[in-house]
């Protein structure tokens, strides 16, 4: 399947060409875009989320994500307390995709926790990558040379939050990249863009008047595995301590 | 010391500088411009990741035409929930809207996505058993998409 990543490697920087001077309804094209304005990050209110499944059929669209793996998934845990003794399920059927069957157990505790990359600024998978073909951009992206990538899967295993896997096709790592090609047109990620309730948002946390800020005043949020320190930019609100 | 009794360590560090050249050489050769230019990783991969085409066009894109619905929506319950999240990827139809047509939608499917009842789901969140909830009737034969409450403020 090398020659379809040839085609593609050609084919899209000059659809992208052709996209710019075509496009309607952009805010913004990408030349007036500065890195060095921008510290991306993104913000899930554990609270909203209905477990539709939105992000994960947007990000898979928009993404071109192989079936069966996911840049970003949303994951169901389901608590029982027997006896002082705390029974944690947790599932995520097709990543979410189609929502979630119904399972009927009185007296559970349930919710819903979307993942993705987090978009760490000090990441354990840049660390290990041999070739430089991961890295962190100037304005806090983590992202993947695809041209450069070896496929040697050190990134894969180094992520403590599982967010990236190897292309089945075209054999280098993938993953969340906070779809950079929109949010330098000045348009939010795929899945924020289609999540019906808001419990997703793409936060610039240099912008002053993002409304991030005033979120992070007035509520307590967390990132998972604080205790890594990875710098992690995706910030949980409500979010249960039992999430791992 | 006669420096004729040194000459094989010249021939040496003659070799040495030579594979020194080498590896300089063959180093720009191989090392891309942009290598370095924000860290150590190619600078030009922004520009590859960048160049990707969207498939979401966005709901301003959207609103920019169909300022009627936007209109109906806004005022309604649905008024934060974006076009494409029922309607689909549709930046294609954005690019060209007389020849490109977004799909008719299933209500059947697409309501239940969200509401369906869910011991998981945020007890404010309206939720309904769909089996139960219209005796077979479509949801929108009482409700209308863009702005569902029922008339008399139920919702």
């Amino acid at each position: 399947m090398n020659l379809t990543r040839r085609h593609f490697l050609v084919l899209v920087p000059a659809a992208a060409v052709a996209w710019d001077s075509v496009v309607a309804g952009t805010p913004e094209a990408a030349p007036n875009y500065k890195t060095s304005e921008h510290w991306w990050g993104m913000l899930v209110d554990i609270e909203k989320c209905i477990g539709c499944g939105s992000c994960v059929r947007a990000c898979a669209k928009e993404n071109n994500v192989p079936d069966g793996y996911y840049r970003t998934w949303v994951e169901r845990y389901r608590i029982t307390e027997m006896n002082g003794v705390e029974s944690i399920q947790v599932d995520s059927p097709d990543g979410g995709m189609n929502g979630f069957p119904e399972v009927n157990e009185p007296g559970v505790k349930a919710f819903f926790v979307p993942k993705m990359c987090n978009h760490c600024a000090d990441s354990p998978c840049t660390q290990v990558c041999p070739v430089g073909a991961t890295f962190v951009s100037p304005d806090g992206v983590v992202l993947i040379d695809e041209k450069y990538c070896l496929g040697c899967r050190y990134c894969i295993q180094a992520c403590p939050y599982g967010c990236r896997f190897l292309h089945p096709e075209k054999h280098v790592a993938q993953k969340c990249t906070l779809c950079y090609h929109r949010i330098v047109q000045g348009l939010t990620t795929a899945c924020c863009e289609n999540c019906p309730t808001g419990a997703r948002q793409l936060a610039d946390l240099k912008n002053p008047n993002d409304p991030i800020h005033e979120f992070l005043r007035h509520h307590s949020v967390q990132v998972l595995k604080p205790h890594l320190a990875t710098g992690a930019k995706l910030f949980y609100n409500g979010l249960d301590g039992v999430v791992r | 010391m006669k420096l004729k009794d040194a000459a094989h360590l010249f021939r040496l560090a003659g070799v040495f500088g030579v594979g020194f050249l080498l590896f300089l050489v063959v180093r720009t050769q191989l090392v891309p411009k942009s290598f370095g230019q924000y860290g150590h990783y190619r600078g030009d991969a922004l520009t590859e990741v960048r160049a990707q085409p969207i498939s979401y066009a966005g709901h301003e894109a959207c609103e920019a035409c169909h300022s009627d619905v936007l209109d109906v929506k806004s005022k309604g319950k649905h008024a934060r929930v974006n076009c494409e999240t029922c309607h689909g990827p549709l930046a294609k139809h954005a690019d060209d809207p007389v020849d490109v047509n977004p799909a008719k939608l299933d209500v059947a499917t697409l309501c239940v996505r969200c509401h369906e009842a869910s011991t998981a789901k945020p007890r404010q969140f309206p939720q309904v058993v769909s089996t139960e909830h219209s005796a077979g009737l479509a949801c929108n034969e009482c409700h209308t998409p863009h702005s569902p409450a029922l008339e008399g403020g139920k919702k």
